[in-house]
């Protein structure tokens, strides 16, 4: 580290707790990885935390050297709180501030984690992930408006976003079944069966 | 056209990217097929999803194409299908600040925020706000208020979260749907209320009345939402601070109600709230230190880590109430979690006794590689904070800090090191040697050019006087090879002071200086030819003056000095001893370096006290003249605490006046006070010469008035004087309300205590670096010793306290501590009296029945050391 990154870096290091402004922006950023440390989908909510994305991706390298090795669920990197879960060969991140409630950030998470094996039909992978990629970024928008908890029960995201599992031509086949017979509102359902 | 990407991608492997060779321009022209009819929303929803996909990896859009794209994309209003409309408002949500005119898109997302579909209305509301500015707002207004008491909970909490977006930019208009955020507070689901809540509370933060209101109602009716109640806690603790109401107030009950609820998360942020308050007793928080206590076990690990950061903030504070936990704090301490274990550990080292200290040590040592740098900052912190509990245990410290300068980590982290040893080899004499070679070892390989200096500096300061300082020379004069500018200016310091402390390595050290001289820097040519040239004229003075001692004035004031000199043209050489002395630093601040992080700004060499009064006594007119400030005093109270009038004194000192200055203050409403001064009457041969008064006194504002004293020219022993002083003054008698004063008013007078002038007045500290060195600089010319008898004290300590504290002198080379058990000591003091003259005092004491102190003081002035020892006599 040269002398230049020193100020920010102490101001980061620091883990002193001030007191907690009431706000409903609860999240700062939420990002997923592959097992490379590549970024696959990744948002950032408070703009003055990372304004560039060299930062952004600066941090998202340093939190993945912090926390492939080992699950272990809560991490305190460059001043943040981080809550994080791997599957297979990918890793969910939800940030906060040093001050949050870790619990709160946990509950983002799981619900991040919930919704998308739901979606994903517990294919939690890169490969099905990004297949279905349009999927997840609705889903992150229905938990998380700018910052704010937008929903953080699995079931409701998975109402909203009402998303259709692409990349199986069984699923079409029910589609079109659930067409023909004229029962359109059951598709969720049936698909969460198959 | 179903499958979404080619079967060659998917032959090559689940590893591959589909995404991975995505081109720009390439995605661009395929938008163009936004623009065909019948739209094709399955591909149209792929390339929407390649935009998206590339805005989020950083690809930069221009505005040109992102508006052409995002034109394009507006047709897409027209397909029905439910997924792609959906990307359609996260297209609109991601362009909003790159495009041009997005507002185009306004209609669409009223019709659909407005439409039967409750799918698309919450999200189009979203993406709709997002685009709007304050003028439009106006405009949807209507739909807003609609939006947020909608029974559709989806659409009520994205109007809700929307507003609280735009409060930031409409502060005005969102103010009006208060009672819409009201209504929608009693909503049963539980995300509206607690969205709700966060509105209500955005637009009422300012006014306490109505938050402290909203607070009762919400805790008197209970909510279902554990987001929402975490939120109430935080509003509760942050009103209870601001009002610093007592813990017996409704808002503290209501969070240590919270304690025992049934969710994790609020139990939690009840703890957290709890222990976070300023002032709590251990009484108070104890139930919260048990709920934390719980969680240590918990199977999560973000829970364990929650209680136990928690936990530790507490024992910083309040060790004992964490000892409860020691038990499970233990069994934290082999936790797969690094950070958890090291909290717990450190959190251990806080409340754990001596004997378990080298435990915990070898245990942290085992993983302590593993953890990221704040947390090893967080380590260093705790073994500081243990080297100055247990003192004793400073070699296994010491062992364990210089393993963990060997390991890689920021400079934080190495800062928090080093800190950490230096103030080792400050307490403990035994440990320098052992200190100095792992700082030594550590400069061999440091990039940190401050942490580089600092340690050279030490080095020059303790490294002489150990028994071999020849081995540091080595370490030094390779920095003067290998570093940048300011660490070899650091060295060559450092090496002319081994040269002038030690004459047998004098010879060498003058070889490496002459090496020096050839640096391409000018400022380390500079000092090597200076040093140089001082340390071959082989005289101690000199070596004192210039090398151990630096300049003891301040260096703002020696500019000021210097500018003023420079303006005035004279044949005179400029005087040193016209700059006003810098007052030395605190040497307390060190013993404050606990647990807090390291200092956390970079210290500014601001104005001092003395600069500042320096420049308010400069702009009185009768007090010119009078040369430059010597000393200023601590304030001394003149009345005490509660009476009508409360005055306190502060003396200046000058080079043949005094300047007594009185704040005063007038605590009676229904008095305006005018004319106010302080009439002196001296014991001595002190002339008081001119009564400075305040003009008005006006209730609770404080003022100043001054009196000059002339100090006696024919009796320069005459140090000591007392002063009887009378508040004098017209008062007239004013509305206590409007504080309007009465035309007439009388004369009257109130009598102060006494004010003492002493020896201590006279004297300025000055903190000598090397006291050996400027002892001899001083030399015996002047030399005279007594011994004293103090019958009334009782122990070394209040001997060296008395003594300090009488001469108002500086304790150097840390005298002023009194290792334990010992029966004698030797204090040495340094400062500069009145009119520029150096004063040391070397002052044995050794403890019989009473405490005996033989004095020796030197001064380059007999006058001067007559006064003091006449003074302690």
């Amino acid at each position: 580290m040269t002398a230049q990154t020193c100020p920010r870096q102490h101001q980061r290091t620091t883990m002193e707790i001030a007191s907690l402004e009431p706000s409903l922006y609860t999240v700062k950023a939420v990002f997923i990885l592959d097992n490379d440390g590549n970024r696959l989908l990744s948002k950032y909510y408070d703009t003055e935390l990372y304004p560039s994305m060299k930062e952004q991706k600066n941090f998202e390298k340093n939190v993945f050297n912090k926390t492939h090795k080992a699950d272990n669920e809560i991490a305190f990197v460059e001043g943040m709180t981080i809550v994080y879960k791997c599957s297979i060969d990918l890793f969910f991140y939800v940030v906060g501030s040093a001050q949050e409630n870790e619990l709160m950030l946990m509950a983002v998470l799981n619900c991040l984690f919930e919704s998308l094996s739901q979606i994903l039909r517990k294919d939690v992978e890169r490969r099905c992930l990004l297949d279905n990629i349009d999927g997840v970024f609705l889903v992150v928008d229905e938990i998380i408006d700018g910052g704010v908890i937008l929903e953080s029960d699995p079931q409701q995201v998975i109402q909203k976003v009402n998303y259709r599992l692409d990349g199986s031509e069984q699923a079409y086949g029910f589609d079109l079944f659930d067409y023909i017979i004229g029962n359109i509102d059951g598709q969720t359902d049936r698909r969460q069966c198959a | 056209m179903i499958k979404k990407f080619d079967k060659k991608d998917e032959e090559s492997g689940s590893g591959s990217n589909p995404f991975q060779h995505l081109e720009k321009s390439a995605v661009l022209q395929e938008a163009r097929i936004f623009n065909e009819t019948p739209i094709n929303p399955r591909r149209c929803l792929h390339i929407l999803t390649k935009i998206i996909y590339l805005l989020n990896q950083g690809e930069h859009f221009g505005t040109m194409e992102a508006t052409e794209a995002f034109f394009a994309m507006t047709r897409l209003f027209q397909s029905n299908d439910q997924t792609l409309r959906r990307m359609c408002y996260l297209t609109i949500k991601e362009m909003a600040n790159i495009s041009e005119d997005v507002i185009i898109v306004t209609s669409s997302l009223t019709k659909d925020m407005t439409g039967k579909e409750d799918v698309y209305r919450g999200p189009a509301i979203r993406a709709l706000c997002r685009i709007t500015d304050t003028t439009m707002l106006q405009a949807i207004e209507r739909y807003m208020k609609q939006a947020i008491v909608d029974k559709v909970p989806s659409v009520s909490s994205s109007a809700l979260v929307s507003s609280l977006h735009m409060v930031k930019m409409s502060y005005d208009v969102v103010k009006r749907w208060v009672n819409e955020a009201q209504e929608a507070a009693s909503s049963d689901n539980i995300m509206v209320q607690y969205h709700a809540l966060g509105l209500l509370y955005h637009l009422r933060k300012n006014d306490r009345l109505a938050v402290s209101k909203m607070l009762n109602k919400f805790t008197k009716s209970g909510l279902k939402s554990p987001f929402a109640y975490c939120m109430l806690i935080r509003i509760a603790s942050k009103l209870l601070e601001e009002t610093e109401a007592g813990h017996d107030s409704p808002l503290f009950d209501f969070i240590e109600s919270c304690l025992r609820n049934k969710h994790e998360m609020v139990v939690y942020e009840a703890a957290s709230a709890i222990v976070h308050m300023p002032n709590c007793t251990a009484r108070e928080l104890a139930p919260a230190v048990s709920v934390l206590q719980l969680f240590c076990s918990s199977p999560k690990a973000a829970l364990r880590y929650a209680a136990v950061r928690t936990l530790n903030k507490v024992a910083m504070k309040h060790p004992s109430a964490v000892t409860a936990c020691n038990l499970d704090l233990e069994n934290l301490i082999t936790d797969s979690n690094r950070s958890i274990a090291t909290l717990a550990i450190t959190t251990l080292l806080k409340t754990g006794s001596e004997s378990s200290v080298d435990r915990l040590m070898k245990q942290i040592s085992s993983f302590v590689s593993e953890i990221s740098d704040e947390f090893k900052v967080v380590v260093v912190q705790a073994i500081s904070a243990l080297c100055q509990k247990y003192p004793r245990k400073h070699s296994v410290m010491m062992n364990f800090l210089s393993n963990m300068l060997r390991d890689d980590g920021g400079f934080e982290y190495k800062r928090a090191i080093v800190d950490c040893i230096i103030s080792i080899i400050e307490e403990n004499p035994e440990s320098k040697e052992t200190g100095l070679a792992h700082l030594c070892e550590f400069i061999e390989d440091c990039e940190h050019t401050v942490l580089a200096t600092k340690i050279l500096h030490l080095l020059g300061k303790e490294g002489p006087r150990t028994p071999s300082p020849s081995k540091y020379i080595r370490f030094i004069f390779n920095r003067v090879v290998l570093e940048s500018e300011a660490v070899r200016a650091a060295a060559v310091s450092a090496l002319a002071k081994f040269g002038a402390q030690n004459d047998d390595l004098l010879p060498s050290v003058l070889v490496l200086m002459q090496r020096c001289m050839m640096d391409s820097d000018d400022e380390v040519r500079d000092r090597a030819t200076f040093y140089m040239n001082v340390l071959q004229q082989k005289q101690k003075a000199l070596n004192a003056a210039y090398i151990f001692n630096g300049l003891s004035v301040s260096v703002p004031g020696l500019e000021k000095s210097l500018h003023q000199y420079t303006l005035e043209p004279t044949e005179k050489p400029f005087d040193m001893k016209s700059v006003p002395l810098a007052n030395t630093p605190i040497t307390e601040q060190k013993t404050e370096f606990a647990p807090v992080a390291t200092s956390k700004l970079p210290e500014k060499p601001g104005p001092t006290r003395q600069d500042i009064y320096q420049e308010q006594l400069a702009a009185i007119p009768e007090f010119q003249g009078l040369g430059s400030l010597f000393k200023t005093s601590e304030a001394v109270q003149l009345t005490e605490a509660e009476t009508e009038y409360v005055v306190r004194c502060v003396k200046h000192t000058f080079a043949r006046h005094m300047v007594f200055q009185f704040d005063c203050t007038n605590t009676l409403n229904d008095q305006l006070l005018q004319k106010v001064m302080v009439q002196m009457e001296p014991s001595e041969a002190y002339e008081v010469l001119h009564y400075v008064p305040a003009a008005n006194l006006p209730y609770s504002q404080p003022g100043s008035c001054y009196s000059l004293v002339k100090l006696p020219e024919d009796d320069p022993t005459a140090v000591s004087c007392t002063f009887s002083c009378t508040l004098k003054y017209l008062v007239k008698d004013c509305d206590p309300n409007t504080g309007e004063p009465d035309d007439d008013g009388y004369d009257d007078e109130y009598v102060l205590e006494d004010l003492e002038v002493t020896v201590a007045d006279h004297i300025q500290k000055v903190l000598k670096p090397n006291f050996a060195a400027a002892w001899d600089e001083v030399g015996d010319d002047f030399e005279k010793e007594e011994t004293f008898a103090l019958a009334s004290v009782r122990t070394l300590d209040e001997a060296v306290g008395n003594i300090i504290s009488f001469l108002g002198m500086q304790p150097c080379e840390r005298s002023d501590k009194v290792p334990e058990n010992k029966n004698s000591h030797i204090l040495f003091l340094a400062g500069v009296f009145r009119g520029g003259h150096d004063v040391l005092v070397r002052s044995r004491l050794a403890l019989a029945d009473g405490v005996t102190m033989q004095v020796t003081v030197r001064s380059s002035d007999e006058t001067v050391v007559d006064i003091i020892l006449a003074s302690v006599g």
